[in-house]
């Protein structure tokens, strides 16, 4: 009977540790959100994290959405010729990339590459007394140091979702087209007719528009709550990189079934 | 001098140590007809879970003189620089800088406060991103209103004083720890504090920048007039150019006074800190049992 009870209360405890780190993250995100004003009268700050966390993520994202275009096309033109569709390829392969792996691949690329840099930036400042020593400046270190992040994390996920969807349609017309015979024409003119500006482009760059805020948030909320140690640092990137990718698949099906759930 | 605290708590290396042995004067090391002291904490009692680290402690932080604070690594030095600054809240007695409560202070009046304040963290904390200059520019950046030129000047000037102008462009990493204390030292008092709070100032320098720190600190407290409160267990520096000191261990204060009083005491514990004796009332293992027992268990 003991042991059951031993079994609750730590089952207690670890759900009061679940709400009570929830809460923490929440208060950090409403702090982050206060820092807005002065962003906007610092701009450069912000310019500079879109290209830490944007610019230098272009190369993994394009080079990871010129595969994914190409293997969606062999994939897609194998079961496509089954039923004679194979001149539909096109469209497949644009409205798999704009509707669901631009968004999520992306988040899930922008998570291991700049989220778990952002943790450990953040882990390492808070080590190194970096964020004691903003605060004893009498400088606000989740406006100085997090928002600017977070925004820059924000803008650059859905700009990161548009290219990978662009170049991965690039690498299907390469294979498609230029590998396995369809006409390049049918392609194009496919896709063009298909695709719908609201339903499939907006639908996606909402998508990413979320999946920034998550996986940003994560990242610096990891980093800003990470015991300030060597291994704790560790784990916050662990953690990041894990929480971002569960949370990105989790609420991609959400979000697919309000938006394309009929 | 020192106070009467009462028995300090929690699991410590160092065993109980026996009552100062000077008298207390409601927690003063000054006379009743020296100005009100910068820092005056009364009855501060703060623990981290069970752990007890300050226990019914009083001090006072003289204006415009160097104030020690020494004690044995882990008896909450660093966490009394942090109440002293409103990073940490007591959980009673108060703490007063420059008549403003601290811990009862809203985030705006505490932040504004600390542009008074400076403090130098053991580490440096220099922000790694910014340049030599951009740190020490950092403060003034964000605090005043002053043209890019006359930033130029102020830093240059700062920098001089430290001896680092030459290394103005560079970045913190290239830097020796000395070197990264004594920018930090630049930056802590980019805008002209009323106090500066040292955070273990000399641990891990060579002689040479050990010198070099010892004599800024000094050099800046006399030229500026500023109040300093050095955190330290090196004692031999730190009492060099203290004008006051506290000994603190187990949550207590258990000498204070001058450098010299302090120097002079020939009470147990301070002497065996003071002068680092392996035997006396601080006790060099952690209570065990007997040896013979766990061995042959």
């Amino acid at each position: 009977m003991s042991r059951v009870l031993d079994h609750l209360a730590r089952l207690g405890r670890l759900g009061l540790e679940v709400f009570a780190r929830l809460g923490q993250a929440h208060w950090l995100l409403f702090g982050i959100l206060s820092g807005m004003r002065d962003l906007a009268m610092r701009p450069r700050r912000l310019v500079v994290e879109v290209h830490r966390i944007g610019v230098l993520s272009v190369l993994i994202v394009v080079v990871s959405g010129l595969f994914v275009g190409m293997v969606l096309a062999l994939q897609g033109y194998y079961v496509l010729s089954q039923f004679g569709a194979a001149e539909s390829l096109g469209i497949m392969v644009a409205a798999s990339l704009v509707r669901e792996l631009g968004p999520v691949v992306t988040a899930l690329l922008v998570a291991g590459r700049a989220g778990s840099a952002l943790t450990a930036e953040i882990g390492l400042m808070k080590a190194t007394d970096q964020l004691s020593a903003l605060q004893m400046m009498a400088v606000d270190p989740i406006k100085r140091i997090l928002t600017p992040r977070f925004v820059g994390g924000l803008l650059s996920m859905p700009l990161l979702a548009a290219m990978f969807s662009a170049v991965g349609v690039l690498g299907g017309y390469l294979v498609g087209v230029g590998l396995l015979g369809i006409d390049g024409g049918a392609y194009w003119s496919q896709m063009q007719a298909r695709i719908d500006l609201h339903e499939d482009i907006v639908n996606g760059l909402i998508k990413s528009l979320v999946f920034g805020v998550v996986v940003t948030w994560i990242a610096l909320f990891q980093g800003y709550a990470a015991t300030p140690t060597a291994e704790g640092v560790s784990r916050a990137t662990t953690r990041t990189v894990v929480h971002s990718a569960l949370a990105v698949l989790g609420l991609d099906f959400v979000l697919t079934a309000l938006m394309f759930g009929g | 001098m020192g106070q009467r605290n009462r028995h300090g708590g929690g699991p410590s290396v160092i065993a109980p140590a026996p009552a100062p042995a000077r008298g207390g004067v409601d927690g003063g090391i000054l006379g009743p007809d020296a100005p009100p002291p910068l820092v005056r904490v009364r009855g501060l009692t703060f623990a981290r879970g069970s752990h007890l680290i300050f226990d019914g402690v009083d001090l006072d932080i003289p204006r415009g003189r160097v104030t020690a604070v020494m004690g044995p690594s882990g008896t909450g030095k660093t966490t009394l620089l942090n109440l002293i600054t409103g990073q940490l809240r007591p959980q009673s007695g108060t703490i007063e800088v420059d008549g403003e409560p601290v811990h009862r202070l809203t985030r705006r009046d505490l932040f504004r406060l600390r542009m008074r304040m400076g403090m130098l963290f053991q580490t440096g904390a220099l922000l790694t991103d910014l340049s030599v200059f951009d740190n020490v520019a950092y403060p003034l950046r964000e605090h005043t209103r002053l043209p890019e030129s006359m930033i130029r000047r102020l830093v240059l000037m700062k920098l001089e004083a430290v001896g680092l102008r030459g290394a103005c462009d560079q970045m913190p990493a290239t830097l020796s720890g000395g070197m990264a204390r004594r920018v930090a030292l630049a930056r802590a008092v980019a805008l002209d504090p009323m106090m500066i709070l040292y955070d273990e100032p000399f641990s891990g320098q060579d002689p040479i920048s050990l010198g070099v720190l010892m004599s800024l600190i000094r050099q800046l407290n006399d030229a500026s007039r500023m109040t300093s409160v050095v955190v330290s267990h090196d004692v031999a520096e730190t009492l060099r150019i203290a004008d006051y000191a506290y000994l603190i261990a187990n949550g207590r204060v258990m000498e204070a006074g001058t450098a010299d009083q302090v120097r002079a005491s020939r009470a147990a514990w301070p002497r065996q800190f003071l002068q680092g004796l392996p035997d006396g009332p601080a006790r060099f293992h952690v209570p065990a049992p007997d040896l013979a027992h766990d061995i042959l268990a």
